[in-house]
């Protein structure tokens, strides 16, 4: 069989794109080199959330949240799905102004928020050290696990294994010489690229998990200065992020580190990430860590995803940073109305795949 | 952090042969159990240790950095330019219906618990699994009171004499094991296949009421600080040349994780690598024909991979089943679909299950090499 | 020597290790190989959580919960 298309990679983007495509009636393949959901999938921290920074930002984190909500029933509880809301925490009076402003743009598009003081804060997060301003909190944000979602969204879709080299007039060749053939090409192959000077560079993260302290923490909880991190372009950043999983253990994060390729721990980095967490959650401190990881995120200059055609016969699904498990569901959308020439749910343009390649010529 | 000449990491029989061995250094004996003496001699040790050996109990080093920075996690941070790796073993367990069940402990586990305290007097026991260490335990556990009911070791009557008869050696110890086990029914050839409620049931269609169950299948070398050293492993095993150095220049390795061989090449190869620590030269290696025959013995029988029924727990710390882990090819696979080895153990206990039951391949080491306080990691990361 | 055990006092013998002293006083905790690997015996001693019963040995006034 040929596929109408075949899709590089089975990350959670390359698995959502399919599942849509699939469920429109179009034939699919994957191809993959090595595991469903055994690459960036298999090392973030699958939070999904709404981010803000700017409007496109917004509008495809919105759309993809919303419909996690609306797949969630569906999903196997191994995805341990769970809303635990996100609270965004503000150290000093500045952020808490940062926090007021937030609010007013999740009001402003009809997403639940709320303020919350410090009395509150220590109330809902005793955990926390003393002196914080206070947080906000987006109730509707929630928790997945990604490799089992992944395999999931492929549970109909045929998965080769093989390693693309080389992409060929209608179709790609793998490693052992082979082609597989498709009208169409969909290049989901996150942090690693099969195109020349494509604007993706990979943006290293490290990881720690505790054993299991229930009740420790019951959001996820993220530093406001985070956005400073993950939108800024330094070269080495840590800043506070923690996770409570559904077993009751603490997902530790995060850093960002450019210009690394060898995924082995970082042990500075590591450190100032653990002294980061401790900064804002003392008791953390003293909880087992018992396994520590990496991974790459596919990081574009103005951090947007790049979604739709490349070439002929070619699109991309890429890019995704640090948000690629919350924005696979909308990347999935606006790549298939794409493919189809259908209407994309959200306005195109700011993802389009070509726009470093217009700038460039 | 405390400087020494030479640190060996773990004091069992090898460890301490070879802090016997060195003199003039100044050495860290490194082990994490509260007493020195390692599985065998359990807080007993037999060998003494001189004045320039300084025995720091009940530290788990978790992580190694530089050459070579230890990082424990009670007795801070220790330095030595030259390292023994002593590691022991650990055992290897089957899953069978009920082997989750409190009362039962691995073998050597169960001996461990003995002589740590566990009463055990007029307690019903059977020891079963595999390996010459059954018939030890199971005199330890009636030396202390115990009515051991029988030894059940699952290779073949054919296979144990033909190895005594190549090791007469290994005679006497034998004989001396057997008569201490006077009136215990010694079975061969058969193995647990369900406990239940403190009955137990074996392959031979007998059932038994006990209080414990010892059951161990022989033994898995410890050989994660070496993997995460780099140090080069051939087949499971850490490699060593003549001189018990692995393929890390000042990295030596003796004991168990270089071939299950027990408490004699234990000896040998911790005495040596002592020696090669200190710049001498260590006698020549014993041969390893040994190691090559008590694997071959013991070879575990392949319908012990049937014993597990689908809901039967493979990997406990996450109580994963046997049919969750069915459908998939790889270890990692395993890992992230089903948190297989994930858990606090991180894989020690279930990942040699899975390669007899599936033939997966579970090693992909990193620090922390166990559990440790978030600070103490940070400490240790954040280097100097 | 006296330790508690969920709030109970016992008298242990010197040399014991945690999860010795639980079995000895009817507590059949989880436990598989009493060498420090399989991390099933994770106690909370002395308000400290998951610290393993096999490899600490009890001390006068300890307080273990299970
Ligand atoms: C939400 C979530 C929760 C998780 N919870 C747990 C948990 O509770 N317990 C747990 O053990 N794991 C947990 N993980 C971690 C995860 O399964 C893996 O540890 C991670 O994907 C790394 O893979 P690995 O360790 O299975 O495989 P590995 O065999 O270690 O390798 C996998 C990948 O890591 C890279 N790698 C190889 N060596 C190193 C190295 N030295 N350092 C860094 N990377 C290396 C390889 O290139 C390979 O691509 C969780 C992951 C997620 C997303
Ligand atoms: C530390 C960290 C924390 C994160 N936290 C979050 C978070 O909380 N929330 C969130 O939404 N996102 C988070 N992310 C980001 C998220 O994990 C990624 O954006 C997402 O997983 C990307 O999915 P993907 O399918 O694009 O990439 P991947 O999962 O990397 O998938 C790409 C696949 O393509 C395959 N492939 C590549 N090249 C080839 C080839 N030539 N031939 C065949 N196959 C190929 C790869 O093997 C891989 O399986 C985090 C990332 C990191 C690193
Ligand atoms: S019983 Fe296995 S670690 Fe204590």
């Amino acid at each position: 069989m040929t596929p109408d298309v075949l899709i590089v990679g089975a990350g959670i983007v390359g698995a959502a794109c399919a599942r849509e495509l699939r469920n429109a009636g179009v034939k699919v393949a994957v191809v993959e080199r090595d595991l469903i959901g055994g690459g960036a999938t298999a090392a973030g921290m699958g939070h999904l959330l709404v981010l803000d920074d700017n409007e496109p930002e917004l509008a495809l984190t919105k759309l993809s949240v919303a419909l996690w909500h609306s797949i969630a029933p569906q999903l196997p509880a191994p995805a341990e799905f769970w809303k635990c809301g996100t609270l965004w925490v503000a150290a000093d009076d500045v952020e808490l102004a940062g926090a007021r402003e937030k609010l007013a743009v999740y009001r402003k598009h009809g997403l639940q928020a709320e303020l919350l003081d410090d009395a509150t804060l220590y109330e809902v997060e005793p955990h926390l050290r003393p002196g914080l301003a206070g947080g906000l909190r987006a109730p509707g944000d929630a928790v997945v696990y990604a490799p089992v979602a992944t395999r999931w969204m492929l549970a109909d879709v045929r998965v080769t294994h093989g390693r693309v080299v080389e992409l060929i007039d209608g179709g790609v060749r793998l490693a052992d010489g082979s082609v597989l053939r498709a009208g169409a090409v969909v290049l989901a192959t996150g942090a690693s690229s099969l195109i020349d000077g494509l604007a993706v560079r990979p943006r290293k993260g490290h990881l720690a998990i505790t054993d299991r302290y229930p009740g420790f923490a019951r959001h996820q909880i993220i530093e406001l200065s985070y956005l400073q991190s993950a939108q800024g372009e330094s070269n080495e950043s840590v800043a506070f992020n923690v996770q409570p999983r559904p077993t009751g253990q603490l997902l530790i994060g995060s850093s960002r580190q450019y210009g690394v390729d060898d995924s082995a721990i970082d042990d500075p980095i590591l450190a100032r990430m653990l002294a980061r967490a401790f900064e804002y959650m003392p008791a953390l401190a003293q909880c087992n860590v018992i396994r520590t990881w990496t991974g790459f995120r596919a990081s574009t200059p103005d951090k947007l995803p790049l979604i739709g055609k490349y070439g002929e016969g070619l699109y991309l699904a890429t890019g995704h940073e640090g948000l690629g498990v919350t924005t696979s569901l909308g990347t999935a959308k606006i790549l298939a109305a794409a493919v189809l020439g259908t209407p994309s749910p959200i306005p195109p343009e700011p993802y389009d795949a070509r726009r470093f390649c217009a700038r460039n010529d | 952090m405390s400087k020494y000449d030479i640190a060996i990491l773990g004091a069992g029989p090898a460890g301490l042969a070879a802090a016997r061995a060195i003199t003039g250094k100044r050495v860290a004996l490194i082990d994490d159990n509260p007493r020195a003496g390692g599985q065998i001699w359990r807080a007993a040790p037999q060998i003494e240790i001189g004045s320039n050996i300084t025995f720091i109990a009940a530290a788990r080093v978790f992580h190694i950095t530089d050459h070579f920075t230890l990082h424990t996690d009670r007795a801070g941070i220790i330095e030595a330019p030259k390292l023994i790796l002593a590691t022991g073993a650990r055992e290897l367990f089957v899953p069978f219906p009920g082997w989750t069940s409190p009362g039962v402990f691995g073998a050597g586990g169960l001996q461990a618990l003995v002589k740590s305290g566990l009463e055990v007097k007029r307690k019903r026991v059977v020891v079963a699994g595999s390996g010459p260490l059954l018939m030890a335990v199971a005199a330890t556990l009636r030396k202390n009171g115990a009515k051991v009911l029988a030894v059940v070791e699952q290779a073949p009557l054919q296979r144990l004499l033909a190895f005594l008869k190549r090791y007469p050696s290994k005679l006497p110890q034998a004989i001396a094991l057997k008569a201490s086990l006077l009136g215990v029914p010694q079975i061969t050839g058969a193995w647990p296949i369900k406990f239940d409620g403190g009955k137990l049931t074996l392959s031979n269609g007998r059932a038994l009421d006990v209080d414990f169950l010892a059951c161990g299948f022989g033994l898995i070398p410890n050989t994660e600080a070496a993997r995460l050293l780099g140090c080069r492993i051939d087949d499971g095993f850490v490699a060593v040349d003549s001189k018990q150095m692995t393929s890390i220049p000042d990295v030596y390795c003796a004991g168990e994780p270089t071939g299950i061989g027990g408490l004699d090449k234990a000896l040998a190869e911790g005495r040596a690598a002592g020696l090669a620590a200190s710049g001498l030269t260590p006698p020549k290696s014993p041969s390893r024909a040994f190691v090559r025959d008590l694997a071959e013995t013991f070879r575990l029988d392949p319908a012990l991979a049937a014993l597990a029924t689908p809901d039967t727990i493979v990997c406990r710390c996450e109580d994963v089943t046997r049919e969750t882990l069915d459908p998939h090819r790889t270890w990692r696979e395993a890992k992230l679909q089903t948190r297989c080895g994930m858990g606090a153990c991180q894989g020690r206990i279930c990942g040699p299950i899975t390669a007899q039951l599936y033939g997966w391949c579970a090693e992909s080491v990193r620090p922390p090499l166990v559990p440790v306080e978030a600070q103490r990691l940070k400490i240790a990361n954040t280097g100097k | 020597m006296h330790v508690t055990i969920n709030n109970r006092d016992v008298e242990v013998r010197e040399n014991t290790t945690v999860l010795a002293a639980l079995w000895n006083n009817g507590i059949a905790a989880p436990a598989l190989c009493a060498m420090g690997v399989c991390m099933a015996c994770r106690v909370t001693i002395d308000g400290a959580r998951h610290q393993l019963a096999c490899q600490t040995e009890c001390k006068e006034g300890m307080r273990v919960e299970v």
